[in-house]
């Protein structure tokens, strides 16, 4: 009796752990399935739109296929377009471990890219470059990083909710840029366009060779790989997802719950701040409204398909890059307004958060099944 | 300028430019302190305000009056709240979130629907001419008001009495403050919170329609600025009180007049800056308005926002 007792024992430990092991590779699956199931459904609802208004849904994907993903200069186009988002998307995910959401990221965005050019402007003309590119980045990662690092301060020392200061304050930095661009620092020779004077050739940042991809794109995955490090395996990570899972029990052990806010909402702003930094400094060449793209508000849907996840928003980057490098294609052969791209991931984002009802539904992967 | 004053002139314009532009402030901030009067945020409404001004004046366009696009933009946003309102009450969705995506969803889907009425001119809604007094010019245009006006002055005093005074507003109160006390004398949260959502886009659908068919009377993806987010900052500014969301209104009204007012005497220095009046007075507000230590006087207390 004691034997078979023993061996039914020994039998079952290994069918618990192993249990387990299925249940954490099915909560990874169920985390990627979800997400993608979404994007399906939105595509599918897309093509109804499309059938409505008499467009062939076929020809959009095929065109969304070839724009994006087909060819290698589309490809090259893609990963251009994907850069900023991955920055933009960090702006929104670092400070959503704490428990933020922070969708005023364009307004960093816009706010470095103008500073980058402001204080390369009237070093142009007798600087070199070795000087006049790293206060480049400075000024570009400082305004950013003090311009979201203030909504972290309104948020913990005046409890003011960062959601919408942070896009007031989107309204304050395009301002601040129109009023100088337009004003003291337009540039008179260029009478299309108030921008201000181009930052010249020799401060513009080039291509990683053989491509027509700049260098912001190398320096975005290493900035997404560094976050994911920092908030999943240091210190300061373990110490911020605390905050963010539940600031009382945060206080209570000690933490500096306001520096951990001040800090992380500083390091989204210098995301941002450096993506204004590239945009001015790889493709514009000047400050001027152009800048003020969305790209801002299109890393909020990265950020959110990436569940906040800094590794997953290089994928979930390219993607969408991806379907925006396709907008031009799409607009010029279907005949199809620009806000085409925009109304397929309102879609994704509205569906992609409905799917959130999912989780844990689906007894395949491991969830209880039936309800919460 | 009949010798008057550059202040008078601005003052007047001032006036005048408050009265126009706080009247979309008003409709969706009366929307807005409905829903969060029931205990949930919609954030959505800048895309509902938007959507509303598409479908407003593509109506209005294709009707031939502008009064049936109105009601048309009243409709799409109670669609886009009644939308919003359904996915919160499904398990783990975030309602701040959705709000989002549902501003950029519904803003996208008015570029994308309203590409073919940028170009054409839509009939606008007519003014009451209440300065037919005066002979001076500039006090007449002064007070040439939209009765969009008035029902929006009308509705917050009817909300703010409805609140106070009858069942449905206790209800939508008790909602807001106490889900279960809701839940235990028999009502159901999310049929009521549904129901606010929805009206509450409606009203916001009218103020997008007050924007393209009156001021600034036009179809542009630039038409909104903002408003729909601010009027979420207004309301908390307001307390949740109707009567203090007209006042509100009127101010922020005044803030965004301010630009217009000190160009139209020449005064062109700095327009940007002055463009970012609203934005910073709201932030002002809300800074000063708010504090880390106790939660807001006035708010429900289910509201999400405000925890």
């Amino acid at each position: 009796m004691a034997v078979t007792s023993d061996t039914k024992l020994a039998a079952e430990a290994p069918a618990l752990t192993g249990g387990d092991w299925l249940r954490r590779i099915g909560r990874s699956v169920e985390a990627v399935f979800i997400p993608a199931m979404a994007i399906v459904a939105s595509a599918l609802l897309f093509s109804l739109l499309l059938i409505i208004l008499g467009k062939s849904p076929q020809e959009f994907y095929e065109l969304l296929w070839r724009g994006g993903f087909g060819t290698s200069f589309s490809w090259q186009n893609t990963l251009v377009r994907a850069t900023p988002l991955i920055f933009t998307a960090l702006c929104v995910a670092v400070p959503a471990r704490l428990g933020m959401v922070i969708i005023g990221g364009e307004g960093a965005f816009v706010l470095g890219g103008f500073c980058a050019a402001a204080i390369a402007v009237p070093l142009v003309d007798w600087a070199s470059p070795w000087i006049v590119m790293p206060l480049m980045i400075v000024a570009a990662v400082v305004s950013g990083a003090v311009w979201i690092g203030f909504v972290g301060v309104l948020r913990y020392y005046r409890g003011v909710n960062e959601t919408i200061a942070s896009l007031l304050m989107y309204y304050i930095a395009v301002s601040i840029m129109n009023f100088f661009v337009e004003g003291p620092l337009r540039d008179l020779t260029n009478p299309n366009k108030p921008s201000t004077k181009p930052i010249g050739d020799a401060n513009m940042v080039g291509d990683i060779p053989g491509t027509e991809v700049h260098w912001g794109l190398i320096v975005g995955i290493v900035l997404a790989i560094a976050l994911w490090v920092l908030m999943n395996r240091t210190k300061f990570g373990f110490a911020a997802r605390i905050t963010g899972g539940n600031i009382r029990a945060a206080r209570a052990q000690g933490l500096p719950v306001g520096r951990l806010i001040v800090i992380s909402c500083a390091i989204a702003g210098a995301c941002a701040g450096l993506a204004g930094y590239f945009e001015v400094a790889a493709i514009q060449g000047r400050a001027n409204a152009s800048i003020a793209a969305g790209y801002g508000f299109t890393g909020i849907l990265v950020a959110f398909l990436a569940k906040q996840n800094p590794l997953a928003i290089i994928p979930v980057s390219i993607f969408l890059g991806g379907i925006a490098a396709a907008g031009g294609l799409i607009q010029r052969r279907m005949g199809m307004p620009d806000a085409t791209v925009q109304v397929l991931q309102g879609l994704m984002f509205v569906l992609l958060l409905v799917s959130e009802t999912f989780y844990g539904r689906f007894r395949i992967f491991g969830g209880k099944g039936g309800g919460r | 300028m009949n010798g008057e004053s550059g202040l008078d002139v601005v003052l007047l314009a001032m006036f005048a430019g408050a009265i126009r532009v706080s009247t979309p402030f008003l409709f969706v901030s009366l929307g807005e302190c409905l829903t969060e009067k029931s205990g949930r945020i919609n954030l959505g409404l800048e895309g509902t305000l938007v959507f509303g001004a598409m479908t407003g004046y593509a109506v209005s366009y294709l009707s031939g009056s502008p009064w049936l696009g109105v009601l048309a933009a009243g409709v799409a946003g109670s669609l886009f709240g009644a939308i919003h309102g359904y996915v919160c009450k499904l398990p783990r969705v975030n309602d701040v979130a959705i709000g989002i995506a549902m501003m950029l969803f519904g803003t996208g889907l008015a570029f994308f629907l309203g590409k073919p009425f940028v170009q054409p001119v839509a009939p606008h809604l007519p003014s009451l001419p209440l300065g037919w007094w005066s002979s001076n010019h500039s006090i007449r245009s002064a007070l040439d008001i939209n009765p969009l006006f008035f029902v929006g002055a009308a509705l917050a005093v009817l909300l703010w009495w409805a609140f106070k005074n009858t069942r449905y507003g206790l209800i939508v109160r008790m909602t807001g403050d106490s889900a279960p006390a809701a839940l235990a004398m028999g009502y159901s949260v999310n049929w009521v919170r549904f129901i606010a959502t929805t009206i509450g886009g409606f009203s916001a659908g009218v103020g997008g329609a007050f924007l393209s068919l009156y001021y600034p009377g036009q179809w542009s993806e630039g038409l909104s600025s903002g408003q729909g987010l601010m009027a979420v900052a207004l309301v908390i500014f307001a307390r949740w009180n109707p009567l203090a969301c007209f006042a509100a209104a009127l101010l922020f009204g005044a803030a965004g007049a301010l630009g217009p007012a000190l160009q139209s005497v020449g005064i062109t220095q700095g327009y940007y800056f002055f463009n970012a009046a609203p934005y910073v007075l709201t932030l002002f507000i809300m800074i000063v308005s708010t504090s880390p230590k106790r939660s807001l006087r006035g708010a429900p207390a289910e509201l999400s926002i405000t925890k």
